[in-house]
């Protein structure tokens, strides 16, 4: 690749990447994140490619292959453009047929996705109500590009936010851009972006400064930032160029977790070409503005999301957070002044400058501007990304977008923010989607995590799994955090094995705020939002594992326990299932549940398809 | 000279010191465990917040990590504080109940009970020794390994530190356990002083370079005779 020495070559490049475009082409579209491929998707390009070659029509059908598109629910799928035809799950068998059926411009309706409902078939991914409720602001681009090529970027309008701010040429302007525009940060604690980088500015430059994209994602649960760096690697580094130009730093670092192997892979490819073209290295077009990114694993800890520790980790140090003040901004990485963006903040920063801060303050609600992404999962029928503007109900996200409960029973409660967030019953789904509201109702926005419960989810046992993540996860170095975790852990653990008293609840709760309150880190101080939180909603649920030895929801083993009632045809498909043997009956006959052997795996419930089996 | 406020006194105290320092200073006093002077201030056993901050902004930090801002309120015996203290020293309580210091910090707050599943451990991880160790014996024998309930001090590899002098320095500045003793296992020792009496010390010229903090000690006595 050619290195680009000034604006003006920019954008003879730019042209000659437009009219390289294949718009006119069919293109098959194949979403291959680390989602996709583990649904398939690697298969799926193989037989496409295979099928293309065969039938010589390499020059006819175009073949893109992109980050995750959102819809994880539904892949492998794959998307024909121009008309953006949806073909949901696709089984490699079926590509030749729809190969052909590109080359006829026709559809196969047999293999579209069908409204459960009406029966109505949704051809276009727009039809699809997963789809056409969000604001896709971010993840649209995942689709148009192939992201390991930075033309591909170029052609859909990259790095022209980046060139708009070079000709600008005021950095004052750029900031005063991300302020008007009320970007708060995407990682969780809602800081104004436009703030933080007035301040880094401001700080005086004598050593050096440092930009960093946090991207260490650890929530159970949530992987929008993988999705973001997979699918377009190059929106981050736009961003994190603009935001240098902006604060006047000259080194950027990327901190991702090393269990992302593919966005570190996309990430770097992208490095290398963004170097290669002279968008990242000394004097970039020919602006005198010098600025790089490099690369830094992290070892897999999860308290190295959070400033202090990412800082101490970058130099190479053990991650534990330390006290602030003195700020990231005032001494961070080797003591430099430091800003931390997330992933999400970072991809925002193109579209602000390239669309205008007005245009962006639009979306939204007031203090809370544009959009998030938020990673749908748990008992809901449509899993995946979702992109929708601030102020979205979280009613409208479960049961339009979501499509409401993938099993048969109710929506109970959503929990978002990950371990350090809180759980939402259901008669509070009301509330806007925003920062404030989220933290009113006891729990945060967080990273963008949104788990959906049912009825046949446990509270007691949703707050023990957090709290037996966070006592592994917290760093241990503050002595209420390490030991409140475990003795929280121990004292749910007792509840949901009914050796809990009232006693244990009390404890349990005066713990849990002492543990809030005297903790050095984000961490610890929202370690105890789980049992908060289920404890302000659900107390109704611990009083009955304490008070009658049950557990409502059939979660908690110690509990519960199987029989078999009228319902059951004698099918004998429990039978098979049962790992123990615990089962007898003869055909059409109802069977029994031997509760001496049964060890409450839960296979017979799961087989049974008459609702036969109680717990 | 930094103006703040600390239990509604007015104070100035020099920019750059400590809440804790300050409180001190002035006479307010501050339980703590993981804190010693002229060890870097870390902040792990929290038995030493104070409350900053008004209305629904006030906070409980610790005071030995957190700077004199100017302007500060500072309260070091509120409501708040008291209680965290109080859960504290129980959590403490629960887990090392042998120790002395720890047993009359209890009694001090008047924390005569624990309500949790009772533990016997040695050490509460406040790091005072791997400062130690690393700021005024230069050595860096010792360090913090794995996190949350898995994390624990040692040596690299759990064997005996090749920069390790032996010094005792770790025991002498423990606060919760007193003199950890591992003679049981003298090859896995962090310092093995007394299962080790006889090579380093007793018989070597460089006893000198050691700074031995064992005074009295057995073998120095010995040696003498």
């Amino acid at each position: 690749m050619e290195k680009l020495n000034f604006i003006e070559q920019f954008r003879t490049f730019r042209r000659n990447c437009l009219s390289q475009g294949d718009s006119v082409v069919p293109t098959i579209v194949v979403p291959a994140g680390t989602c996709g491929r583990a649904s398939g998707a690697n298969e799926l390009i193989r037989v496409i490619e295979q099928e293309l070659a065969d039938k010589g029509l390499t020059e006819k059908i175009g073949l893109r292959v992109t980050g995750c598109h959102g819809f994880c629910e539904m892949e492998p799928y794959i998307l024909i453009e121009p008309e953006q035809t949806f073909y949901p799950k696709v089984d490699p068998a079926e590509i030749p047929n729809i190969i052909e059926a590109v080359v006829r411009g026709d559809v196969l309706e047999d293999l579209l996705l069908k409204d459960s409902e009406s029966g109505r078939i949704m051809q276009k991914q727009d039809d699809l109500p997963f789809f056409n409720k969000q604001v896709r602001t971010i993840l649209s681009r995942n689709e148009r590009i192939d992201p390991v090529s930075i033309e591909s970027y170029i052609s859909i309008g990259g790095y022209s936010a980046m060139v708009k701010v070079f000709e600008n040429g005021d950095p004052k302007w750029v900031i005063s851009e991300v302020k008007a525009s009320g970007l708060r940060g995407r990682g969780g604690a809602g800081f104004l972006t436009g703030l933080k980088w007035k301040m880094l500015a401001e700080q005086p430059n004598g050593h050096g400064k440092f930009l960093v994209c946090n991207a260490d994602e650890g929530d159970p649960g949530a992987y929008m930032d993988r999705s973001v760096l997979e699918g377009n690697p190059h929106s981050i580094i736009e961003g994190m160029i603009i935001g240098a130009y902006g604060t006047g730093v000259t080194e950027g670092i990327l901190y991702v977790r090393n269990e992302y192997p593919l966005a570190i892979k996309h990430f770097n490819i992208a490095l290398r070409q963004a170097r290669e073209i002279g968008f990242l290295g000394e004097d970039i077009l020919g602006t005198g503005f010098s600025f790089d990114i490099s690369l830094v694993k992290g070892a897999g800890a999860f308290v190295c999301g959070e400033e202090t520790a990412l800082i101490r980790s970058i130099e190479g140090k053990m991650g534990e957070p330390r006290q602030r003040p003195p700020f990231p901004i005032q001494k961070g990485i080797y003591g430099k002044p430091t800003a931390i963006n997330n992933v999400e903040t970072w991809a925002n920063i193109p579209v602000i400058i390239e669309g205008g801060a007005e245009a962006f303050a639009k979306i939204g609600t007031k203090n809370n501007h544009g959009t998030k992404i938020f990673s749908l999962v748990g008992k809901i029928k449509n899993t995946g990304l979702v992109e929708i503007p601030m102020g979205m109900t979280i009613k409208e996200i479960v049961y339009k977008i979501g499509g409401g409960p993938a099993g048969k029973s109710e929506i109970k409660a959503v929990q978002t923010g990950g371990p350090s967030g809180g759980c939402i019953p259901a008669n509070k789904f009301d509330i806007s989607i925003d920062y404030d509201s989220l933290t009113e109702v006891g729990s945060i926005m967080g990273s963008g995590g949104m788990i959906v419960m049912d009825k046949n989810t446990c509270m007691v046992d949703v707050a023990k799994y957090f709290m037996n993540f966070l006592k592994d996860e917290s760093c241990g170095k503050c002595y209420t955090c390490r030991k409140g975790t475990q003795r929280m852990y121990e004292i749910l653990d007792d509840i949901s094995k009914g050796k809990g008293t009232s006693a244990h609840l009390r404890l349990l709760d005066e713990l849990a705020h002492v543990v809030k309150d005297t903790t050095m880190c984000g961490l610890g101080q929202t370690a105890s939002n789980p049992v908060l939180s289920t404890l302000r909603y659900f107390k109704d649920e611990y009083i009955e594992h304490i008070e009658k030895k049950r557990c409502p929801a059939g979660v908690c083993k110690e509990l519960i326990s199987y029989s078999i009632n009228e319902n059951c045809v004698g099918c004998r498909a429990c039978v098979k299932a049962c790992p123990e043997g615990a089962i007898s009956g003869e055909k059409k006959q109802r069977h029994f549940i031997d509760t001496g052997k049964c060890i409450k795996c839960g296979a017979c419930r799961n087989v049974c398809k008459f609702e036969a089996v109680d717990v | 000279m930094v103006n703040l406020s600390i239990n509604g006194l007015n104070v100035s105290v020099e920019e750059g010191s400590s809440l804790l320092e300050a409180a001190k200073y002035f006479g307010f006093p501050i339980p703590t465990l993981c804190h010693m002077d002229g060890l870097s201030p870390y902040g792990a056993c929290r038995l030493c917040v104070v409350e900053i901050g008004e209305g629904p902004k006030a906070k409980l930090v610790s005071s030995c990590t957190y700077p004199a801002e100017e302007g500060l309120k500072v309260r070091t015996a509120s409501a708040r504080v008291l209680k965290a203290r109080k859960m504290i020293l129980e959590l403490l309580l629960a887990s090392c109940p042998q120790s002395k210091t720890i047993q009359d910090l209890a009694s001090a707050y008047g924390v005569h009970r624990q309500r949790f599943r009772q533990e016997h451990e040695d050490c509460i991880l406040c790091g005072l020794c791997v400062r130690m160790c690393e700021e005024q014996m230069m050595a860096k024998a010792i360090g913090f390994r794995g996190r949350g309930e898995n994390r624990s001090i040692g040596t690299p590899f759990d064997i005996k530190s090749d920069v390790c002098r032996l010094c005792g320095g770790c025991m002498y500045v423990c606060p919760a356990c007193r003199l950890r003793c591992t003679y049981n296992e003298p090859e896995k020792a962090i310092c093995g002083a007394c299962a080790n009496l006889s090579p380093p010390c007793i018989e070597k010229e460089q006893f000198e370079d050691m700074m031995c903090f064992m005074d009295p000690c057995v073998a120095c006595e010995i040696k003498k005779d």
